[in-house]
């Protein structure tokens, strides 16, 4: 009986990022008239079916058009409307990247665009559903927001934020029902990063689900006595160069993780600002110039190695390097 | 031949030599397409099809214009400087500094609707535009001017689908048909079949006008009703390079613009 009980509060504590989108956007929608949901066929897997129920006139359902969905977005947002276009990542960005471009960023057009289904850790759709490029893509386009939160409610912040700023927004999140790092009174800040512990012998940077398993990897080099630090870090453009600039000088060493690959993602974002401010020795939890593969979802982080104990060695490894 | 009539081949007489000058200075650019469709714009701009009030406090009242084959935005360019969009101010076309970019800016001038240049976007943006109107109960309404060359692109047939699907009769796509782009014509590069049925059979009203006879053009757009449920398609078949002979229907004229000895011959054949 009292096994159930806990069990029954730790089903309650995972919630997904999706769902966050979801109960956000309802809840924004009873107040501001001018948001509009388009769904390019995926309205469930968004979760926003409660949305075209309530909001129907406010909900387009654009079919499987990811570019004509992005485009279509442009032309409302240019008219004052705030569209938020739900689709996996992989289509959204990657299948529209040049409307992205050209009708949203370039236009400066008050677009914001919602990706789930990120990283290798959604699993058994494989390779070509797992969006591990999605941040490069998006941090390369000039005068994008990208937001990257970590559970439920950072994504329902994020949203809240999304929708009351104006531009170009890209919020990433992955699929799966995870482990909540915050509540509904954390604070969120465009550009701020959240520092979850303060540590000495270095910083662990991560965004979305790498969060949590970055909390799980401090505890586990504390067992070696090395106390470090971790950042969860929801927006990845504006970076908080300030907050990261402060860490780098105290605590002299980064590991950052993510599901997403090495190119152009967090890690990548950090290391061009500090090479160019600071540089420190930092080491990189993330995926190595690799396609994944279907699978269950802690055996792809084991295997394309983004999981805890890659952050633990990897903590270690930076130990052993110096400024 | 009526007075109207006359001043409108007059116009667009003017907008072919202001393109061809304007692409003359720039040193490259898209000529041909802009010769081509000078008719229409005058039509369109300069004889009561398009609302197009630009003083500042009548802005939102426009009828909304996108071109969608941001290409020939020389012709665009040439027929807002008619309209006094730029005052005084003579701006260089594609030169550092200048809001008269290769392709339309929206971010450099206004009255462009959306920023076009790669195909198969601004016509999605047309039908976001005329979504928007229609869901706030206004009754203006979206041109759009789109090539036969961007109906390759998948993305064009997402919005002409989806333009029927939400019932889109403010929207109106003007179809620049010269049967040429930038490699050859467009029968040889690629399969466009006949883009008349297929807007038809995804629920569009089709309507066909030679681009070049005025009162054929006035006339078309006079038909084109308004609430009926369905959006619409002006096909204008149009000579690309129109009004300069050695330019007409010679696609290598389609990227570039005149040099010196082009230049002055196609100015002397405009002022006959």
């Amino acid at each position: 009986m009292k096994n159930l009980q806990s069990e029954i509060k730790n089903l309650q504590l995972k919630m997904s990022c999706r769902q966050g989108y979801g109960d956000e956007i309802l809840a924004l929608a009873k107040k501001n008239k001018k948001i509009i949901v388009l769904s390019a066929d995926l309205m469930d897997s968004l979760r926003v079916a409660e949305f075209k129920k309530k909001f129907p006139n406010k909900f387009l359902e654009m079919g499987v058009s990811e570019a004509n969905m992005i485009s279509v977005a442009a032309g409302l947002a240019l008219e004052g409307f705030v569209p938020f276009t739900s689709s996996f990542a992989v289509f959204t960005p990657n299948q529209a990247v040049s409307q992205i471009r050209v009708s949203v960023a370039y236009n400066k057009a008050n677009v914001k665009i919602v990706g789930s289904h990120a990283g290798v850790s959604i699993g058994a759709d494989g390779a070509t559903h797992q969006a591990l490029e999605d941040i490069a893509i998006m941090r390369a386009i000039p005068g994008v927001t990208i937001f990257a939160p970590a559970d439920y409610w950072q994504t329902r912040r994020a949203v809240r934020a999304a929708a009351k700023m104006n531009g170009p927004v890209y919020i990433r999140f992955g699929r799966g029902d995870i482990e909540q790092i915050t509540n509904e009174k954390t604070p969120f800040k465009i550009g701020e990063a959240q520092i979850l512990k303060k540590g000495k012998s270095g910083t662990i940077i991560a965004h979305g689900e790498s969060v949590h398993r970055a909390l799980l990897a401090v505890a586990e080099l504390a067992k070696e006595k090395l106390d470090f630090g971790v950042v969860n870090l929801p927006t990845i453009k504006p970076l908080d160069e300030k907050t990261i600039l402060n860490l780098a000088r105290k605590t002299k060493r980064f590991v950052i993780a993510e599901d997403h690959q090495l190119t152009g993602g967090l890690g990548s974002a950090v290391a061009e600002f500090l090479a160019e401010k600071y540089a420190i020795p930092m080491e990189f939890v993330a995926i190595r110039d690799k396609f994944g593969e279907s699978g269950e979802a802690e055996k792809l982080v084991k295997k394309y190695h983004i999981d805890t104990e890659d952050i633990v060695e990897a903590g270690k490894r930076v130990m052993g390097r110096k400024r | 031949m009526s007075i109207k009539i006359k001043q409108l081949e007059n116009v667009a007489r003017n907008l072919r030599h202001d393109t061809t000058e304007m692409l003359y200075r720039a040193g490259s650019g898209h000529w041909g397409g802009s010769l081509g469709m000078a008719d229409i714009f005058a039509a369109l701009f300069f004889g009561g099809i398009i609302y197009y009030p630009w003083k500042k406090n009548q802005w939102n009242r426009r009828d909304r214009f996108i071109l969608s084959c941001g290409h020939i935005c020389p012709i665009f360019y040439a027929t807002l400087d008619r309209l006094g969009f730029f005052g005084d101010k003579k701006a260089i076309l594609r030169k550092l500094g200048s809001p008269l970019q290769g392709h339309p800016s929206h971010i450099h001038i206004e009255a462009v609707e959306t920023s076009t240049g790669p195909l198969g976007q601004g016509v999605g943006v047309a039908v976001g535009k005329a979504l928007a109107l229609k869901m706030q109960k206004k009754k203006q309404r979206v041109f759009c001017v789109t090539s036969d060359g961007e109906h390759e692109e998948g993305s064009t047939w997402e919005a002409i689908s989806s333009a029927a699907k939400f019932k889109l009769d403010n929207l109106i796509f003007i179809l620049d048909r010269n049967h040429l782009q930038i490699g050859g014509s467009t029968e040889e590069v690629a399969n466009l079949g006949n883009l008349a049925e297929r807007y038809r059979f995804l629920g569009w009203d089709v309507f066909q006008t030679n681009g070049h006879i005025m009162p054929e053009i006035l006339d078309t757009f006079r038909k084109v009703k308004r609430a009926n449920g369905r959006p619409k398609l002006v096909i204008a078949e149009t000579t690309m390079g129109k009004g300069v002979s050695f330019v007409e229907n010679d696609y290598r004229y389609h990227g570039r613009a005149p040099n010196e000895e082009e230049y002055k011959k196609a100015v002397t054949e405009l002022r006959k």
